[in-house]
């Protein structure tokens, strides 16, 4: 980064003194002698600005006129916009969902001294960061195993529990056959979380991939993990699952599951009878909020200073 | 695919058979129910023996899996699945394709022949 300390021009109008981020006022399209070439969006700070980005050599046209036919003022021209990378990298948080609190009246020393084992235990292993949807393989000490170590891969459908038995479900077909294992994150017994595929999906809990044709869950057991580089924003992978024949487990095209992942391929009458059992008042209700924002900044920071000592 | 309410294994419940013996893998016109199990309580989980009624013969069977979830760290599988037996714990057939459970590794003095004819362990 050598921006530091050099002069910018015009100078930077938002964000901190000395930012490597820089934005252009709009400048109206008639003054330039060269056609815009691509559109960006930038966000620093909460505020959107529109600014213009010109790739390689433009021509200026010799004679700047305005359209009153007055010669047109110099433009300097823009400089390239940097993106600093780091910044994002911090700017790019994850706490793991199991150490936020759940509602409740229970007292707070007791989260407290719950999330400082956790920290205890992330420090000597490390659990890396992943979302529902995501392909791990995870091995686990087992006694009755060959070599006493089991190695299972699969896709993870569910994160539940809260503090220390914070759990994960990882769903595989293995010769036909669908098999689930629900591990739990902080047991000894873990030796190693490998995220092969780090991804996010329309739904946060995919429990309807066991009513889904087999393939949507079979993941080869020696998959190789899929590089991906650390600045890049999280892939969500918009995939709509094709069912197998009702009837399934539950009723998943009914609002109360919410299921965004599923390609319903039943008539329109029985998408229409569904919706009868929709709670539209559900989303108002004022008892049933829940605000994470405040209580998670407080214990971001505390877990990041925590496990960076 | 009716009654999804018990899914460990009782009396009635219908089961898969999962080797490859000649009595599992002809079709017949009624799947293959459990019709007792050899446990003080009435609900067979992986592991337990229990009476088979297939093709109009009794047979005894072992658990090797259920739909039920079980300890966390054990594998919950998609079906009920069960192997043939003998009376003396001996195997009726002679493979195992589906995954097997470490858990039945326990007692391998009882199923021993049983784990030796399975080929892929979960």
């Amino acid at each position: 980064m050598g921006v530091k300390g050099a002069t910018l021009f015009p100078p930077a109008l938002e964000g901190t003194p000395g930012s490597s981020t820089y934005r252009l006022p709009s400048l109206p399209p008639a003054t330039l002698g060269f056609s815009n070439c691509a559109v960006q969006l930038e966000n620093t700070g909460g505020v959107c600005v529109n600014y213009f980005i010109f790739a390689g050599c433009f021509s200026f046209s010799g004679s700047r006129i305005d359209s009153d036919g007055k010669p047109a003022k110099f433009q300097p021209p823009p400089k390239p916009v940097i993106i600093d990378k780091q910044k994002q990298r911090e700017e790019r948080r994850f706490l793991s969902p199991e150490f936020i609190p759940p509602r409740g009246r229970t007292d707070p020393l007791k989260f407290y001294i719950e999330r400082k084992d956790m920290i205890q235990r992330r420090k000597v292993f490390n659990i890396p960061e992943f979302y529902v949807g995501s392909v791990l393989a995870v091995t686990t000490a087992d006694p009755y195993a060959s070599e006493k170590s089991n190695r299972f891969v699969g896709i993870c459908i569910q994160r539940g529990g809260k503090g220390l038995g914070a759990t994960f479900v990882l769903r595989n077909v293995i010769e036909d056959q669908g098999v689930e294992i629900c591990y739990e994150l902080y047991s000894p017994r873990i030796q190693a979380i490998e995220v092969l595929k780090l991804e996010k999906r329309l739904d946060d809990n995919l429990m309807y991939l066991r009513d889904a044709l087999p393939e949507y869950s079979t993941f080869d057991m020696n998959m190789k993990p899929v590089s991906r580089l650390d600045s890049e924003e999280i892939p969500v992978n918009k995939l709509q699952v094709r069912m197998k024949p009702k009837p399934w487990s539950k009723r998943w095209e009914r609002p109360k599951y919410n299921i965004k992942g599923i390609k319903f391929e039943l008539p329109e009458k029985k998408m229409k009878e569904a919706q009868k059992w929709s709670q539209p008042w559900l989303e108002f209700d004022m008892l049933r909020e829940y605000d994470t924002s405040k209580i998670e900044e407080k214990i971001w920071k505390e877990v990041s200073e925590a496990l960076q000592k | 695919s009716i009654t999804g309410a018990c899914r460990a294994i009782q009396k009635l419940t219908r089961v898969r058979v999962v080797d490859n013996s000649a009595l599992g893998n002809t079709p017949y016109h009624r799947p293959p129910k459990c019709i007792h199990v050899y446990n003080k309580t009435g609900v067979g989980k992986v592991g337990d023996t229990i009476l088979l009624a297939i093709k109009g013969e009794k047979k005894k069977a072992l658990i090797v899996g259920h739909k039920m979830p079980g300890p966390t760290m054990t594998p919950r599988f998609d079906s009920n699945n069960v192997v043939l037996i003998e009376d003396n714990g001996n195997p009726i057939g002679t493979r195992i394709k589906t995954p097997i459970p470490y858990i039945l590794r326990r007692r391998e003095g009882e199923f021993s022949k049983v784990l030796a004819i399975a080929r892929n362990f979960v």
